[in-house]
């Protein structure tokens, strides 16, 4: 067990490494080799992260990698505490960040300076904020992945990028500042930041300070939902998310996820223990939040006529999703949500990337006619019947096709793609809770049903705008191997993870037992019978 | 002692807010500021209100009672150096969105 403790912070270090190397070789945006390498620092990345996802999954359920930092002994200290989930967070990053860096290593890269190191650093706070068991620790690498995308929006530079990554700086400075204002409330409460020692310490909180401390925990979920693009706290994205170059948005697919895991972490964690009201804390508000998001995401991608923009709302429908999961409270329905994690993100980061070539092989006017088109509407177009007969379609064209169509379908949730499998594990598992079916189990099925219907009209609505009426009809389309290549992937993954929807349900399944059994955790992190 | 450090933490608090909520990029700077100001103010009071005592333990039979609590005063020290480097970072984007848009405004518009 010693040796398999140290890979609990190989996450953090190979990416800071990264950093590290790419700050001493200096800007080398046009060097073959040192692209190279840092590809090579994202597979070693990929690899710790399998291993670590491996390792877990062939040792019991409760097992997890516990890592003390300088083995301070643990409410003193801080611990990396890699459970299955944050496994699962940490290895669907890697896949992400190889993806985005190969795709950005064709010809972003180039756009701006120091991409590569910026890139590695928002890695690093992702995984970072994924491992940790410390409140405070939480709060650092949240800033540091914040200080790095605050740099990689405004890679490529221009007038729009600046103005949305401006307004993403202050909306987000404001959730640190709560964030902090959270911890210190719970600090002031608890006396502790460690986690497990958090979620111990609750229930022996003096009645007067309780309504104190539950001041604070609502503090620090705003600074959470505002992360996780919770309606109303979520204008920021859209516009942040279509302006930023396309790896970029691509990787910032995950740093919604980032709050929905932190909600998660610490919603089960710290309220599991008490009893009565406090049960699940706002978990009414979140539930109502999340049906508003899921609401209001839909519309919004069908308001949307450009493919980024409709990828910035497809974001907020999923981390909708996300929250309703979360307030629903039922391990089963955490499992089909950890499922929708994975692909949503996988899929999100497709479709950003995917939006990227299309791009590049739409002709000019088609670009105009996409912006026109949200302004004067569709224009009745009347074509030839012997030309539409006659009319062949390129294999490039063909390949995108199917590449737009697999993102629609798995982010629609329509059968047989694994958006679905998810959609369903979490249905199926909310009526199969005790005294089910609720007001709450038809308002979730509401709304993932719904919500699935909206994305697919807007998707095939756009997918018919791209592909149908706007792709050039001469063969001269050509895709680069290195943008098509990574889009390709994380779409097989999409694919590959509803063939092995078995294996990968009851891994999730043990993980959600796992985080909905909170003593196991504080077990794991705190040394037994250590009364503090 | 109490009451005069929780109408400084509001006013900074109040006056940050409101400066948040102009429209111009400098009183939204000056604003980020005062709530930082504030925030850290508001984090030393958590680790309770003591006069005239160390935060770090010396000799091997002290007794805690006598010390003020050190976890907060480390938690400011984190929360000064990361909010003064995001301050200073937001002043560059600022300043590049001034010479792009040519306006302060923070929507990029002319008045």
């Amino acid at each position: 067990m010693t040796g398999m403790n140290h890979i609990a912070i190989l996450p953090i270090l190979i990416p800071m490494a990264a950093m590290v190397f790419n700050l001493l070789v200096g800007d080398g945006r046009s060097n073959r080799r040192i692209i190279g390498i840092n590809i090579g620092f994202s597979v070693l990345l990929l690899l710790v992260s399998i291993l670590l996802l491996t390792v877990l999954a062939q040792s019991s359920t409760a097992a997890a990698a516990v890592y003390p930092l300088g083995n301070w002994p643990v409410p003193f200290g801080i611990v990396l505490v890699a459970d299955r989930l944050a496994a699962v967070m940490v290895l669907t990053t890697s896949i992400l960040s190889l993806a985005a860096l190969i795709f950005a290593s064709a010809r972003w890269h180039s756009r701006g300076t120091n991409f590569f190191p910026l890139f590695h650093a928002l890695v690093m706070g992702l995984n970072g904020a994924f491992l940790t068991g410390d409140l405070f620790n939480l709060f650092v690498f949240f800033e540091l992945l914040l200080a790095a995308s605050y740099g990689l929006a405004l890679h490529g530079g221009g007038r729009n990028r600046v103005r949305a990554a401006m307004h993403y700086i202050v909306i987000n400075l404001v959730a640190s500042f709560l964030f902090l204002i959270g911890v210190a409330l719970i600090y002031g409460t608890t006396g502790t930041l460690n986690m497990a020692d958090i979620a111990r310490a609750v229930p022996n909180i003096a009645a007067d300070d309780l309504g104190l401390f539950e001041a604070g925990v609502a503090v620090l979920g705003i600074a959470f939902l505002i992360k996780a693009g919770s309606w109303p706290l979520h204008f920021w994205l859209p516009n942040t998310y279509s302006s930023a170059a396309p790896p970029v948005a691509a990787l910032f697919a995950i740093m919604t996820k980032v709050g929905f895991y932190a909600i998660l972490r610490l919603w089960t964690l710290v309220f599991a223990n008490q009893t009565g009201p406090e049960l699940v804390f706002g978990q009414n508000v979140l539930f109502v939040l999340g049906i508003a998001t899921v609401a209001y995401g839909s519309v919004g991608a069908l308001s949307s006529k450009a493919l980024d923009r409709l990828a910035s709302y497809l974001i907020l429908v999923s981390a909708g999703t996300l929250l309703l999961a979360v307030a629903y409270n039922v391990p089963g329905v955490t499992t089909g949500a950890l499922y929708y994690v994975v692909v949503a993100t996988l899929a999100a980061g497709a479709l950003f990337l995917l939006k990227d070539v299309i791009d590049q092989v739409l002709p000019a006017e088609a670009q105009i006619l996409a912006v026109s088109l949200e302004f004067y509407g569709d224009e009745e177009d009347v074509i030839d019947e012997d030309q539409e007969v006659s009319r062949s379609f390129p294999a490039a064209a063909t390949l995108l096709g199917w590449c737009f169509a697999i993102a629609a379908i798995v982010m629609a949730g329509l059968p047989p793609l694994s958006g679905f499998l998810s959609k369903f594990a979490m249905l199926s598992a909310a009526f199969g809770a005790a005294n089910a079916p609720t007001a709450a189990t038809w308002w979730l099925t509401g709304a993932l049903i719904v919500s699935g219907l909206f994305v697919l009209i807007a998707m095939v609505r756009n997918g018919i705008n791209i592909f149908w009426t706007s792709l050039p009809d001469d063969g001269g389309l050509s895709l680069r191997p290195l943008e098509i290549g990574p889009i390709m992937v994380l779409l097989a993954l999409c694919v590959l993870m509803a063939v092995f929807a078995g294996p990968a349900l009851s891994y999730f399944a043990d993980t959600a037992a796992f985080i909905h059994a909170p003593q196991n955790y504080i077990d794991l992190v705190l040394p037994k019978g250590d009364a503090s | 002692m109490e009451l005069t450090l929780a109408i400084a933490i509001g006013i900074l608090s109040a006056s940050g807010v409101y400066l948040l909520l102009r429209p111009r990029t400098f009183q939204v700077i000056i604003g980020l500021s005062l709530v930082s100001y504030a925030v850290n103010l508001f984090i030393l009071s958590m680790g309770r209100l003591r006069m005239d005592a160390a935060p770090i333990l010396s000799g091997a039979d002290a007794n805690i009672a006598d010390y003020a609590d050190p976890v907060p005063q480390a938690l400011v020290l984190t929360a000064i150096v990361i909010g003064f480097a995001m301050t200073a970072l937001f002043l560059v984007v600022l300043l590049a969105a001034r010479g792009l848009s040519g306006s302060d405004h923070v929507d990029g518009k002319g008045d």
